[in-house]
């Protein structure tokens, strides 16, 4: 008789235990990026430390957040494969992956037929916005958390506007952009924007991402006198900088270099960075918004170096995640697809919120004021100081001394 | 002008690949591997010259030379705890041995790739230039550095022409190239002058690594792409030919070049790649070969 009793109390016990588990089941979402790379590996960083607030707050609805890495080596199959682990065997409910648009459009029509939403962080390409809107039903899963390379190249535009042309009475420029899917859109929007700003194109360069002799480029480019190089470089950066310091180009770098918003970057390019400027659409020390700098300035403390630019959007992705399946009050896909749609999120780079499925775009990023309006920061001493916009500013533009700007075109 | 410039930029760039590809070649000539851990190891020289030039305040100099040492270092270890013990493991068959020696040198390669990039990531790193500032060759603006990788490039080569023309080591070293067993039956320790070889090797892979990373840079991930670069001089001049080499990393160099100013930087290795497969389909034993 007793030990009836003890054998159900055993099994009442074990039941209620059980019971609690299910209630206090985490919530996974898998992170998968190549984390040997420091734009890739911010993307799990960032991650970790949205999760831990959240949990530190409570979770949601009592159920604490749990971040699944998956390093992809940069190679879409290997994202693919971990995709599928992520979906089948880990049973996540929501991935957040990579910065690499090539491996983003491998991971896009898998996120549609195992019904996994996905946004991705850092990848540009307007291919997958694209898609989801030709085949929204299929594709709907899919979010992206990044600027197109269309919304990047006005970014560039309207900033060049100010700081060159009305500040340094620039008239030329060359397009120097690596040859690469996130580029192609890039480059377009560059060859239509720039001269609406008053800068003429004299030439379009695409380079090889796997260049690592940039000698005759530089030539190339000086033998037409440009006054300004555009860039459009995310494989390629610390070698084609220190080239064109080696070789003391006399023209500017200005435009898209997202090794350059690495905080290594000084270091790996010795200090040829001086003078470097790039769009980034939030800095460790510009107030974007309330939430950028404690973020910028936590993942300093953990992770002894500044976050990449896809660190910050990780971050803002597992907020806006989290805040959608609170709103869902599940995390079935479907559900959890609508409630993203609703997204309005006050992140690191400015108040985040998706285009709507009427748009061109849809799961894109809302931009422009009020929305996301990005910055152009330059490497000083050793430093990422910001330039523009001039409400943000810290610092004017500073080049190196080999760098010659046009006086005469000045007046 | 364009014409100067190809000529300058196209000498420095093939004076790099020379370097880099005569290591290679000595390897195999001497010792018959075909080490394709080679980039890995001009990688880890580049790497160690940039980490410890500022992480232990070596300077620019001392960098390098901690650089030169590490490729050293690296390539006796891939002779002793790679290579050595499958020549004399007897569990292999002697017929099988070269390509086990091939599959491992591979291996070794991408484990120190994937060390590298755990360790430092794959963000591409340039050592600080030996020399900065820039000098004009008759009009063309060009790096200090650029001359002095040709300069340095060239006395490495010379150095090792005259070790192995003039001196009684380096004599040991062509006989072993050319028979092994007459140099073992002379009563000379076929062992100690493979040590050797190799620690030449580990030197020549060594500044061959520091300069491409003072040059261009380098990245973990680009490893792959230097043995493919050193394989393909090679083939191209005739596996084991020394001139062969020498001659093929100025035509590979050259054609570099020529292609990236004259057609597109995005195809600059196109050309290389085309000469090869014609080279291998018309001529197997290369320019230069012998065998």
């Amino acid at each position: 008789m007793i030990k009836n009793i003890a054998i159900a109390a055993a099994v009442g016990a074990s039941l209620v235990s059980a019971g609690a588990a299910l209630a206090a089941d985490p919530i996974k979402i898998g992170v998968i990026a190549e984390e040997s790379a420091i734009s890739g590996v911010g993307i799990p960083n960032g991650a970790k430390i949205a999760a831990d607030e959240i949990n530190a707050a409570g979770g949601i609805n009592g159920r604490m957040i749990e971040i699944v890495q998956y390093d992809d080596h940069n190679s879409a199959a290997d994202a693919v494969r971990a995709f599928q682990r992520a979906a089948n065997e880990d049973h996540v409910s929501a991935v957040i992956a990579s910065y690499i648009s090539e491996v983003v459009l491998a991971l896009e029509p898998w996120s549609g037929r195992l019904h996994l939403p996905m946004i991705t962080p850092g990848a540009a390409s307007n291919v997958i916005t694209a898609r989801i809107k030709e085949d929204y039903d299929h594709l709907k899963y899919t979010f992206h958390g990044y600027l197109t390379s269309t919304e990047l190249a006005d970014i560039v535009c309207n900033a060049a506007k100010d700081q060159l042309v009305t500040g340094l009475h620039m008239q030329t420029a060359v397009v120097v952009s690596e040859d690469a899917a996130w580029t192609t859109p890039l480059d377009e929007e560059y060859l239509k924007c720039l001269p609406q700003v008053g800068l003429k194109v004299l030439d379009h360069i695409r380079l090889s991402p796997d260049t690592t002799d940039f000698t005759p480029i530089w030539n190339k480019v000086e033998g037409e006198k440009p006054d300004v190089i555009i860039t459009g470089i995310s494989h390629v950066g610390v070698q084609p900088t220190v080239q064109w310091q080696q070789q003391q180009v006399p023209i500017p770098m200005y435009g898209i270099s997202s090794q350059a918003t690495s905080s290594t970057f000084w270091k790996d390019t010795n200090g040829a960075a001086q003078g470097i400027t790039f769009n980034l659409q939030s800095a460790p020390d510009t107030p974007v918004t309330p939430v950028t700098i404690p973020f910028a300035k936590k993942y300093k403390e953990r992770y002894g170096i500044d976050p990449g630019y896809a660190a910050y959007t990780s971050y803002d992705d597992v907020y806006i995640i989290a805040e959608a399946i609170k709103r869902a009050g599940s995390t079935d896909p479907d559900k959890l697809v609508e409630a993203m749609e609703q997204t309005d999120h006050v992140g690191t780079i400015g108040r985040e919120t998706f285009l709507g499925r009427d748009t061109s775009s849809p799961h894109g990023l809302r931009t422009g004021p009020g929305y996301i309006t990005g910055l152009m920061v330059e490497w000083n001493d050793g430093k990422q100081v910001t330039v523009w916009p001039q409400g943000v500013a810290e610092g004017k533009l500073i080049f190196p001394s080999f760098v010659k700007i046009k006086q005469t075109s000045a007046q | 002008m364009q014409a100067l410039q190809i000529l300058i930029d196209g000498f420095a760039i093939s004076s790099l690949y020379a370097l880099g590809a005569i290591g290679f070649t000595l390897i195999f000539g001497v010792c018959g591997v075909l080490n394709l851990s080679h980039g890995a190891i001009m990688v880890t020289a580049a790497v160690a010259a940039w980490a410890t030039a500022d992480a232990w305040h070596a300077g620019t100099y001392g960098g390098a030379l901690i650089g030169v040492a590490a490729g050293t270092i690296l390539a006796l270890a891939t002779y002793a705890l790679v290579v050595r013990p499958i020549q004399r493991s007897r569990a292999i068959p002697a017929e099988e041995k070269e390509i086990f020696i091939l599959t491992s040198t591979l291996l070794w390669g991408i484990m120190l790739q994937e060390a590298i990039a755990y360790f430092f990531t794959d963000n591409p790193k340039t050592v600080r230039p030996l020399l900065p500032g820039v000098v004009e060759i008759l009009g063309v603006r060009t790096p200090w550095n650029e001359v002095l990788t040709a300069a340095i490039s060239w006395a490495a080569i010379g150095l090792v022409w005259l070790l192995i023309h003039r001196t009684k080591r380096g004599k040991q070293l062509l006989a072993a190239a050319i028979n092994p067993r007459g140099l073992t039956l002379l009563g000379f320790e076929l062992e100690n002058i493979y040590v050797l070889v190799w620690g030449l090797y580990g030197v020549l892979a060594g500044i061959a690594g520091v300069l491409l990373g003072a040059f261009l840079g380098v990245s973990s991930a680009n490893i792959g792409t230097l043995t493919a670069s050193a394989f393909s001089v090679v083939v191209l001049g005739g596996l084991g030919s020394v001139t062969g080499s020498l001659v093929a990393a100025y035509v590979v160099g050259y054609l570099e070049t020529v292609t990236a100013y004259l057609v597109a930087p995005s195809i600059r290795s196109v050309p290389v790649l085309l000469l090869l497969v014609a080279v291998v389909y018309t001529r197997p034993q290369g320019l230069l070969g012998r065998r």
